[in-house]
């Protein structure tokens, strides 16, 4: 038991400290490096308390295809620069620094919220939560309760998901002029009387070459 | 305290047989992924330094060590020592979950194929690290390319996974390969094992689909600025993954540790030489691959992953799925 506390105190001492670390670092893409390790940590802390589960989809999806674009975007976009011109020292009209005071105190309330119903009707968790036996994997657990009694609200945050994507896709999408594309059936189906071309040339005046 | 320390013992014991087979086992894979690619081209390849130039690798590793390790003055020093110690170590802590027999595993756990899955989506790290701490054109387009890669490849892999955890209803690793005690999953789902196959090529960043080390355009990737040790750090990280690759293939598909037909000459051959011989299977394919395809270019790279295989193995997952169902064969009821 002491082993798992002193691994739980490690992990969240990690998550902590990186978490401060993102908005305190001065290079964006170590804030990320940060953010990745972050994620890390918090997955094993998600493993320590058995939900095994969790913590490896937490890996996969954040770190792995969330966090990969994220440092993808934040090398490209080279930040690094804007920034001096962003959070000068000079108070340029506040335009940043009204919308995260009012971000944080949001989240602040709902914190406090959550953890005052905690605090003042213990068991509030118990009467939501589902009874879930110990018994099967918790793979399996999650899969009867999300395929059964909430198979509406996941196809539903399914399809929100969906339209955002088509939405992001149709939002960038330009279609630009000139561009050859490949096409591999009009490659394969050539033939060699298509493609090959016997030509008289007229002497001075050469052939006409049409692509 | 004591029990403690001979519990902390035996684990260490444990991993150190595991993993030092694994390392000596990338240096010589080395040398015949060398040799295959040399013979199909009509040449002899490595072939002086010990019987059948067995120890080039070992030759290959004492120079590299020897080797002066720059580092840019321009870089991002600990990003960029970290990138290889990260593609290293992500490719050999994914060993601890792969079954080599009954009883022969590190860490039996009920998610492994997810933990396979996690760590090898974490490799892509190792490369954009790289490659970003570098500060240098080439490495960094490296790094971008292969961050693209990996990230569409991975989604096809998502996907044949789930094909076959259809078929057998859990996330452990053993499960999977007892679930393929009567059919080998490579039967029914052929398909899938073609994609698989081919996206690990992608995944591994080996040829056809070695673009971020493509050599005639960014001299080589993210390892551009590398050199000495740190150079052969991240060059045994990509052979132990492309190992790795291989022991996925053949847990998944080739039925792990099982022996192809249960009669006395095949069975009595133990289960860890069937994974291992099945493992040499794969990576001699690989191997075959890199000798014979050209490099693809990058459109056609992406067209491949996105409109060709996540369409197809989507399909193939609703074709299981409803073959599954229909017949009555769903192994969780």
């Amino acid at each position: 038991m002491i082993a798992h506390s002193v691994f739980f105190y490690i992990f969240s001492l990690i998550a902590i400290v990186s978490a401060v670390m993102v908005t305190v670092s001065k290079n964006t893409v170590h804030s990320v490096f940060f953010l990745i390790l972050d994620f890390i940590s918090i997955s094993c802390l998600f493993i320590m308390i058995g939900a095994e589960f969790l913590g490896m989809i937490m890996l996969i999806v954040y770190v792995g295809a969330v966090a990969v674009l994220f440092l993808f975007v934040v090398m490209m976009l080279n930040v690094a620069e804007q920034k001096g011109q962003w959070f000068s020292s000079r108070w340029d009209g506040g335009t940043h620094i009204p919308v995260g005071l009012l971000v944080s105190l949001i989240i602040f309330f709902e914190l406090i919220i959550v953890i005052g119903g905690w605090k003042y009707k213990p068991d509030l968790l118990n009467s939501l939560s589902l009874n879930i036996s110990t018994e099967v994997t918790n793979t399996r657990s999650i899969g009867n309760v999300l395929y059964t009694d909430y198979i509406l609200l996941f196809q539903i945050s399914g399809m929100i998901l969906l339209v955002a994507m088509i939405g992001a896709i149709v939002l960038t999408y330009r279609e630009r002029a000139g561009v050859k594309r490949q096409s591999y059936v009009k490659q394969i189906s050539r033939e060699r009387a298509e493609g090959v071309d016997l030509v008289e040339a007229e002497k001075n005046k050469g052939v006409k070459i049409d692509a | 305290m004591d029990s403690y320390f001979s519990i902390l013992f035996t684990e260490v014991y444990k991993i150190l047989f595991l993993l030092v087979p694994v390392l000596v086992s990338v240096a010589m894979i080395v040398w015949l992924d060398r040799r295959v690619w040399a013979f199909v081209q009509k040449r002899r390849g490595p072939n002086v330094v010990g019987p059948f130039g067995l120890f080039q690798s070992l030759a290959d590793a004492l120079k590299y060590i020897f080797k002066e390790i720059i580092i840019p003055a321009s870089s991002n020093k600990l990003v960029f020592v970290l990138a290889p110690v990260v593609t290293m170590t992500l490719a050999l802590i994914s060993w601890a979950v792969i079954p080599f027999s009954e009883d022969f595993v590190l860490a039996d756990i009920n998610v492994g194929i997810l933990y396979l899955f996690a760590v090898s989506s974490l490799g892509v790290y190792g490369i954009i690290m790289g490659g970003w701490a570098s500060n240098s054109k080439y490495p960094f387009l490296g790094a971008i390319r292969s961050a693209a890669q990996m990230v569409s490849y991975e989604v096809s892999i998502g996907v044949i996974i789930i094909n076959v955890l259809l078929c057998v209803g859990s996330l452990n690793l053993s499960d999977i390969v007892m679930a393929q005690q009567n059919l080998w999953f490579v039967i029914p789902l052929f398909p899938m094992f073609v994609i698989f196959f081919i996206s690990a090529l992608a995944e591994t960043n080996r040829p056809p689909f070695d673009l971020p080390e493509a050599e005639a355009e960014l001299v080589a990737g993210y390892q551009t600025e590398y050199s000495g040790m740190m150079y052969a750090m991240f060059w045994l990280g990509e052979y132990a993954n492309i190992l790795l690759m291989c022991a996925m293939g053949a847990v998944l598909f080739l039925g792990g540790w099982l022996s192809p037909i249960d009669i006395f000459p095949f069975n009595a051959i133990p289960g860890p030489f069937w994974l291992i011989f099945k493992i040499l299977f794969l990576f001699i394919l690989f191997a075959l691959v890199k000798a014979t395809v050209p490099r693809y270019r990058y459109d056609q790279l992406m067209k491949l992953g996105w409109k060709i295989f996540l369409p197809f193995s989507l399909f193939y997952v609703v074709l299981t799925s409803s073959f599954l169902l229909y017949f009555d064969l769903l192994p969780v009821k």
